[in-house]
């Protein structure tokens, strides 16, 4: 059961890129799977559920959140250490996912996103008869 | 290991982005405690700031209630500590585990001009917002201007 299901497909040392409309940031995820389950925690801080757009197409999941600006652009800090923008996660997803099952929720600041199993890759137990 | 996400666009950061890929690539297999100590020391990121009336300390907690924060005030200090839990049951495997956990604490030396019994924090979608008022003598005055009579 415990082989590697999700790969990243984008380059790992760009936490923030430059768009057209602002900063792009890679949220933190904890990935796990269960036997009924994948779940997907991602760290949003900053968005609300509307803004949230979950994309899963031909075993690509795409995960983006709208940020809005907490402080003016032209905002002047004493201290930034760190940067607001949108946050965009793509994984390559090679389970298969019964899609019409999908759920998520966003609560403080976290997304979480379960993706339940087809019947058919879910683990079955095998009986085994003993034959006299 | 406790990590946030640093503003690149500065100097500072970016040293210190490439000096952390350095430092994990080098120590990537052996010291993994080691980074993940110096790294917690940093967390959580603040962004502050201010405006007339107050000072603004941000910072991003997700996963985080108020329960799991305490926001320490005193004459020149600010404190913001917590816990987050990990969200482990039995029965689950990870492919990925980069939500740090575990406990974290970061000081911030305040200026002594602010009047910190008057601190007000709030937590919104896992975004902390602690908001100091300046003391009124610091505070700018507006100076009346008298034209003097010739």
């Amino acid at each position: 059961m415990t082989t590697t299901t999700i790969e990243k497909t984008e380059s790992q040392v760009t936490p923030a890129e430059a768009t057209w409309d602002g900063l792009l940031f890679r949220p933190n995820v904890d990935i796990l799977e269960n036997e009924e389950e994948l779940t997907v925690l991602a760290d949003m801080p900053g968005t609300c559920s509307e803004d949230i757009d979950i994309q899963l197409e031909n075993g690509t999941l795409t995960l983006y959140a709208k940020v809005r600006g907490r402080q003016s652009a032209s905002q002047r800090y004493a201290l930034n250490e760190y940067g607001i923008g949108d946050f965009q996660r793509t994984f390559r997803i090679s389970q298969t996912i019964d899609t019409k099952k999908i759920s998520a929720e966003y609560r403080n600041g976290v997304l979480t996103l379960h993706l339940p199993k087809t019947e058919q890759a879910k683990p079955r137990k095998i009986g085994v008869k003993a034959v006299k | 290991m406790l990590t946030s996400r640093y503003n690149e666009a500065l100097p500072i950061n970016r040293l210190r982005g490439a000096m952390h890929r350095l430092f994990e690539e080098v120590l990537e297999d052996s010291a993994s405690s080691h980074s993940g100590h110096s790294q917690a020391a940093t967390f959580p990121a603040l962004n502050v700031w201010e405006d007339t009336s107050s000072v603004f300390v941000e910072a991003e907690l997700p996963g985080l209630t108020l329960e799991d924060i305490e926001v320490l005030v005193t004459a020149d200090e600010l404190t913001v500590k917590g816990n987050r839990q990990g969200v482990m049951s039995e029965k689950q495997v990870y492919h990925r585990q980069e939500r740090g956990t575990g406990a974290f604490s970061r000081t911030l030396r305040l200026p002594l001009s602010l009047s910190t019994d008057k601190v007000s924090a709030t937590l919104r979608d896992g975004v902390l917002l602690v908001t100091i008022p300046k003391a009124e003598d610091v505070r700018p005055r507006k100076v009346e201007v008298k034209t003097l009579p010739a």
